[in-house]
């Protein structure tokens, strides 16, 4: 394709990767270069994780890669083959049904723009994930037992979620809103 | 972002030969840091070499009491394990005052303590900066430099180190495990930064094409008192403006060990060994301390912007100390 191709600068450096979306396998020739938050939205129109900072400062990307909550703006996507990424569209149970913390941030009214808010609902799922598997937080008190679940008080809350920046400063609701599903 | 070629590394030597074949490339762990600076365009590899499927994510006790953390073990899991929160707290309370839950997810021991200065002047091409760029000069100096260093600064940098593990791990007398093109060594934890001097490109003793490839966390500090205090603009998610890492522990009513380290004061984690000289052999009270503490910061030279840093990093240190005392100090 590029070599008759006069005058074309030659392709960059692109691998073949498979990874799951939601549940779905994908593969795809990737650019080197392209991060997982511009695969999910660029490639695959999945939107919910939005661009904010693009430097992992803010937390509006936040998706769970194997469970496990990450900045999907610093996470090159090649990396990732045999990955399982779940996105805020992907939390939602058979049938449609909404995830209790979805619906939680609905009843809570936890947002005013929105545009953080798929951010914090998958690094909520993620933290509630972490504080039930014993990680301590800088507030927990260094003397609780290791391995225990942690109970999550509103302190910890707090802390927990403080990579997810909100703008809004709808902050009382959504940590209202984390209580509800605790 | 320049285009770069990727290699999947399945073993240390594939990671180190991968390296040596291709100029310019990096190794890449978490790549919360350098994934960033490729993003500002400080950071321009030819190549990168992925080194997060090596088998160098476990924390494994040795039979001589010291326990092994492997190069890729994510900061979240490091601080997490019971072996670390209960042997070692300093190092889990550290990793736990850093970032956010989503980079300590990703971020791993190895690239925690590679990770580049935070200073605004490094970050942004279109500044001088003697560290990005030798010879450019340092834009900070007579610049912002509110968070920069108040200890062991050069003419030629002012930047501090921000890993807050780095700070825990000297005070722990921890070691850096490294292997390259030469073979495998060790160093201590507390020399493994450099300060700047006329080189300040170089932020660690690390050699070119070396990988680190573990911490080693000795059988001496384990299980003895220890804890890491933070001080930064808020309370969640920002660098250190100071911080403090102590272990310290007495016999017959004098202090016996004691390790001492400070964060965001310079160019690396600064272990207080004047201090540390003056509390041994003496008993562990409220003066004791103050005139350690003294002693070590009476070589600080601040900039004028950060001259807060002394008496603060003077209170950080007197509060840790007085809290690993074994009575309270008088």
């Amino acid at each position: 394709m590029d070599s008759h191709d006069t005058g074309a600068a030659p392709a960059p450096p692109h691998s073949e990767t498979t990874l799951r979306v939601n549940g779905e396998p994908r593969t795809l020739d990737l650019d080197h270069r392209r991060v997982l938050l511009d695969l999910l939205r660029e490639d695959l129109g999945l939107t919910g994780a939005k661009k904010g900072c693009d430097h992992g400062q803010c937390g509006a990307c936040t998706v769970l890669v194997d469970g496990r909550r990450v900045n999907s703006c610093l996470l090159l996507a090649v990396t990732l083959d045999g990955a399982e990424v779940t996105t805020v569209e992907g939390l939602a149970g058979h049938g449609g049904d909404p995830h209790p913390l979805q619906r939680a941030f609905l009843e809570r009214d936890a947002f005013q723009c929105g545009y953080c808010t798929p951010g914090q609902i998958c690094s909520a799922v993620g933290m509630l994930a972490e504080a039930a598997a014993g990680h301590p937080s800088h507030v927990t008190d260094p003397a609780a037992p290791s391995g225990e679940p942690v109970e999550l008080v509103r302190a910890e809350i707090r802390e927990r979620l403080s990579g997810n920046l909100c703008r809004c400063g709808a902050y009382p609701r959504i940590a209202d809103a984390v209580e509800d599903v605790i | 972002m320049k285009p770069f070629a990727y290699v999947r590394a399945g073993s240390v030597e594939e990671a180190t030969d991968a390296f040596a074949a291709r100029p310019g490339a990096r190794y890449l762990g978490g790549g919360t840091n350098l994934v960033d600076l490729m993003k500002l365009g400080v950071e321009t590899p030819a190549a990168l070499i992925d080194i997060t499927r090596l088998p160098l994510d476990a924390v494994e006790p040795l039979p001589d009491g010291s326990l092994r953390v492997g190069a890729l073990v994510r900061n979240s899991d490091l601080a997490a394990h019971p072996a670390v929160r209960d042997r070692y707290p300093a190092l889990s309370q550290a990793l736990l005052a850093g970032a956010s839950g989503q980079l300590r997810n990703a971020a791993t021991t190895g690239g925690n303590l590679l990770q580049r200065t935070r200073c605004p002047y490094f970050q942004d091409i279109s500044k001088p900066c003697n560290k990005r760029e030798p010879g450019t000069g340092c834009g900070a100096l007579r610049g912002v430099h509110r968070d920069h260093a108040v200890l062991g600064h050069s003419p030629h940098c002012v930047a501090t180190h921000p890993s807050d593990l780095a700070v825990a791990l000297a005070a722990l007398d921890a070691r850096v495990e490294l292997y390259g093109p030469e073979g495998g060594r060790s160093l201590s934890a507390a020399d493994f930064h450099r300060l700047p001097g006329t080189r300040p490109e170089q932020d660690t003793e690390i050699r070119p094409g070396e990988l680190i490839t573990g911490v080693l966390l000795p059988a001496a500090t384990a299980g003895l008192p220890s804890v890491y205090r933070k001080a930064r603009d808020r309370a969640s998610y920002a660098f250190a403006l100071a911080s403090v890492a102590a272990v310290l522990h007495c016999s017959d009513g004098v202090v016996d060990r004691v390790g001492l380290a400070f964060g965001a004061l310079a160019h690396r984690p600064w272990r207080a060994r004047r201090a540390e000289e003056a509390l041994l052999g003496v008993a562990p009270t409220a003066a004791a301390f103050e005139h350690a503490v003294d002693l070590e910061l009476a070589a600080a030279e601040p900039l004028g912007e950060n001259a807060y840093k002394v008496p603060l990093a003077r209170r950080l240190a007197l509060d840790v100390l007085g809290r690993l005392a074994p009575v309270s100090p008088i």
